[in-house]
């Protein structure tokens, strides 16, 4: 197989692909450092030439950018606890023999196909809107006033609306979990006297690791980076309240036009998202060894 | 103590019937092998028996308590599976506790019972080893371990042995038929193998399609097979059946003949049946000849290995007249 003619072919055949990926990654990477090094503002031409560590500096000094780094951290942990506790109670729940199981699992993983921004909306106004939202009306049967979730509650409201997107993949990547446990180890843990609670704890919580493992490892990449639901419900506020780094990068370099000023702070949520990574593998890779 | 009767059990999935009517009586410290070919219902009784199964209509008695309706863990039984069904993240050792923990045994306790498991079946120096990292053999000696420190009224086997290469299914049929004359308490082992059967077993249950064929000490279901069914599963290799005119001599439908009870000659004059040689499959001890009968078809013959046959030589069959046995229409033994 691997001859040394076969191995020269197969490396000019995969060199285009490789090469324009390279370029795709490499390009704006360099060109967010340059800019980062740059003054470069929008609204004043005037203000050019090698900027040094200003930018760093400034994004990093300003007292918005803690909030957001913890905004994120909140972000992130809170949805995680949300799907992966709520992931596991709905495949235990969808693993019992029922009527109608097909279905209902597409249903249950249907909230993953809406697209971010119209899940936020259908969320925005279809429930949250204190005037004509769902919730709204709940809150005023029960004669209580009805809750401005986006400006009482911003960041609970956004983790609420993230968490119900990524629930779905966590039930389901559990739900394969579960289903793959032998029926012969259950049925040997009900012999040993084992009940529902502790088969649970005992063979199937161990046997879910795994599982439980990547869905953290591929939330946490995705849910850095959560945008889309912040810009259209909260944009952010009121204040910093609801503003993650990414949404961060976006105020500074979109918003108030400082390019330079936006690419240092993407530079350093690239940073700190790798720290994370490194971080988790860190803390929960060694599940993943066989 | 430990005996198990079944009252008039039956077994249905749905529309089709599994178990049709099956009554039995097991004593205590009984060894007792259900034997059948597959999907003759031999798993489903057994898993009726622990629990895992619910009974469609008939009793369950354990000690004489009913227990048609109890969950496993109250049965009191220990089961050991086909693919061992260890707990794949816990080591040796708190799989082998697992049962004991979950009773709520003291941790003295628990640490005495699992040191005398692991001493009887060789398992002390794998204790803090995990399951993957031991052998089929070693696996399953873990699973019993986990089955004995229990101390059950019963253990149950669900084809234990079959994951196991040959020369080790040999050890551990020892292994655990030791293991029943020391501990002496019941145990039911289901197998499809006759071999296993007959070397275990104080009793054995022949089962086919969902009933009982006959149950009986493996010598009886040797010599005194009560049905066609039982004659040609019992046994190995398989008796010769004969039907037509060489059968209505003997005044029966068919007629039964095992290999190892046949006369074996080259010369014409003291055969009955005259034979060619097909295949000759010689093991050194024993030499089993497939012999092309003129009119009455293959036949499989035992012979010592001292002779050696070809392809295509000329035999002369005469069958033991004191063992032939003689069965009617419906397949019963006359």
């Amino acid at each position: 197989m691997a001859t040394a003619q076969t191995r020269t072919l197969s490396r000019v055949m995969m060199a285009p692909a490789v090469i324009v990926l390279l370029i795709w990654m490499i390009v704006p990477l360099v060109m967010t450092l340059w800019f980062s090094f740059q003054n470069y503002s929008l609204i004043n031409p005037m203000m050019t030439g090698f900027a040094g560590w200003g930018n760093y500096l400034y994004v990093i000094g300003d007292p918005s950018f803690t909030q957001s780094l913890v905004n994120t951290l909140i972000l992130v942990c809170g949805v995680l606890v949300i799907t992966i506790v709520g992931g596991t109670l709905l495949a235990l729940l969808l693993d019992q023999p029922i009527w109608g199981q097909g279905i209902l699992r597409i249903i249950v993983i249907s909230p993953f196909f809406v697209m971010p921004p119209v899940a936020a909306l259908i969320w925005k106004n279809g429930f949250m809107h204190p005037g004509y939202g769902m919730l709204g009306h709940l809150w005023k049967a029960f004669g209580l006033q009805p809750v401005d979730w986006f400006n009482q509650y911003p960041l609970f409201s956004v983790i609420v609306i993230v968490a119900w997107q990524w629930l779905p993949f966590a039930t389901l990547i559990l739900l394969t979990a579960l289903q793959s446990l032998s029926e012969e180890q259950r049925e040997a843990a009900e012999m040993d006297g084992a009940n529902a609670i502790n088969r649970f704890y005992y063979i199937i919580m161990p046997h879910m690791a795994r599982s439980i493992t990547i869905v953290i490892l591929i939330q946490t990449i995705f849910l850095l980076g959560i945008f889309a639901e912040i810009r259209v419900t909260t944009g952010g506020g009121p204040g910093y309240a609801s503003t993650n780094i990414a949404f961060l990068v976006f105020r500074t370099g979109i918003l108030s036009n400082d390019i330079g000023a936006g690419s240092a702070g993407g530079v350093v949520a690239v940073i700190i998202a790798n720290v994370v990574a490194i971080f988790l593998m860190r803390a929960v890779g060694k599940n993943l060894d066989a | 103590m430990g005996s198990i009767s079944l009252q008039h059990v039956k077994k249905s999935f749905g529309e089709v019937q599994i178990i049709p009517d099956i009554s039995l009586d097991i004593k205590d410290g009984e060894f007792v092998v259900f034997v059948g070919p597959s999907g003759c219902g031999k798993s489903t009784l057994l898993r009726l028996i622990a629990g895992l199964e619910d009974t469609t209509s008939g009793q369950i008695l354990l000690d004489g308590e009913d227990m048609t309706k109890a969950p496993p863990a109250r049965r009191g039984l220990a089961m050991v599976f086909q693919s061992y069904a260890l707990y794949p993240h816990m080591s040796v050792r708190d799989n082998i506790a697992f049962p004991l923990k979950m009773a709520k045994a003291p941790k003295a306790l628990i640490d005495q019972k699992v040191e005398y498991a692991a001493r009887t079946l060789n398992l002390s120096s794998y204790l803090d080893r995990r399951p993957r990292a031991l052998s089929g053999g070693q696996r399953q000696r873990v699973a019993i371990g986990r089955a004995i420190v229990r101390e059950p009224k019963a253990f149950l086997f669900d084809e234990p042995l079959s994951n196991l290469d040959a020369a080790l299914r040999v050890n551990m049929r020892l292994e655990i038929t030791e293991l029943h004359q020391q501990l002496k308490t019941t145990m039911i082992y289901v197998t499809h193998d006759q071999v296993e059967a007959m070397t275990m077993a104080d009793r054995i249950v022949v089962l086919n399609a969902g009933n009982v064929e006959q149950f009986g000490s493996p010598l009886d279901l040797y010599k005194k097979p009560a049905n066609r069914f039982v004659a040609g599963f019992i046994g190995s290799p398989k008796m010769n059946f004969i039907d037509g005119p060489e059968a209505a001599k003997h005044n029966a439908h068919s007629i039964g003949v095992r290999p190892e009870h046949f006369k074996l000659a080259t010369t014409a004059t003291s055969g009955t049946w005259k034979g060619k040689v097909g295949v000759a499959e010689q093991l050194g001890s024993d030499t089993f000849l497939h012999v092309h009968v003129e009119g009455l078809g293959l036949m499989t013959i035992r012979t010592d290995g001292d002779q050696t046959f070809n392809h295509g030589d000329d035999v002369y069959l005469t069958p033991d007249p004191t063992r032939i046995y003689r069965f009617d229409a419906s397949g019963v033994a006359i």
